[in-house]
């Protein structure tokens, strides 16, 4: 059972936006993970080690906060191994294909008021949501 | 040298409110997420938090017409929606939707990894590679 956290929840929320808000003032640059990683994945000239820097500070930042005490997810028993896998390449593929993800449109794509990110936002959550009652309720998986 | 410890910083600085916020645990994505179930609207308050902020931030940010510490600012302009961004998102939604996981807690659960992540992450990395070696050819 998931309890309601909205303390925490806001206060991780105002560091994932004061980390896009600098990232944005000092390099000008978004933070949506999708396309730091993907444009990582394809080695571009010269743009690589501000990539791999963040996302290991990405790793870094989460290992401190579960050093200080917050509690890492356990996995699920009996969770399909294939449907992982499935998720994994549709949340690949699909980020890479809009160009964006929660982050990219939905955090810094928002902000700036983009209509882009407004549309995949909306097509996403959607989706999202539609896809967890099917899954949940429909095909009873956890 | 400055943007790239500026790079770092910020990571970190994500990585800990994305695990501070609980969006590294997909059951709590999922709780968002399950409509018809027990619902759990911590979510809201992190996307809200962040994209609060960051819509008062980024237009002050925007307003200076480069960033500090390069020449120019880094997205693209276009407002055009496309088949590929309406299918990706579709795509996406649909693969959070299933397992809970977004591109950015995947990653940052490299911090403190389970059985589930060496199967998502390998499938996330593998669609990203799907998606974009045939566009370059």
């Amino acid at each position: 059972m998931h309890t309601f956290t909205p303390w925490t929840a806001l206060a991780g929320g105002l560091l994932i936006g004061l980390a896009a808000s600098v990232l944005l003032w000092l390099n000008g640059r978004i933070a949506g993970i999708s396309g730091i990683l993907g444009r990582l994945l394809l080695l571009p000239r010269g743009d690589v080690l501000w990539r791999l820097l963040f996302l290991a500070g990405l790793v870094a930042g989460a290992a401190l906060c579960y050093l200080l005490g917050a509690e890492p997810p356990r996995a699920r028993p009996g969770f399909p191994a294939w449907l992982l896998v499935a998720a994994g390449l549709l949340v690949g593929f699909g980020t890479s294909l809009s160009n964006g993800c929660t982050s990219g449109h939905g955090v810094c794509g928002l902000a700036r008021l983009s209509v882009r990110s407004l549309a995949a936002v909306a097509v996403f959550m959607v989706a999202a949501f539609i896809t967890t009652w099917v899954v949940r309720h429909v095909f009873g998986v956890l | 040298m400055l943007r790239d410890l500026a790079a770092l910083a910020c990571g970190l600085t994500f990585g800990f409110g994305l695990a501070l916020a609980g969006m590294t645990s997909p059951t709590k994505v999922l709780a968002f997420l399950d409509i018809a179930g027990p619902w759990d609207a911590s979510l809201l308050f992190v996307l809200g938090g962040a994209t609060g902020l960051c819509l008062l931030t980024f237009r002050l940010i925007l307003r200076q017409g480069r960033p500090l510490l390069d020449e120019s600012f880094h997205f693209s302009p276009s407002q055009v929606i496309d088949p590929p961004l309406v299918l990706g998102a579709l795509l996406f939604g649909i693969g959070w939707g299933i397992a809970g996981y977004c591109p950015g807690p995947a990653l940052a659960l490299l911090a403190a990894p389970n059985g589930e992540l060496w199967l998502f992450l390998p499938g996330m990395l593998a669609g990203i590679l799907l998606q974009k070696i045939p566009v370059r050819k």
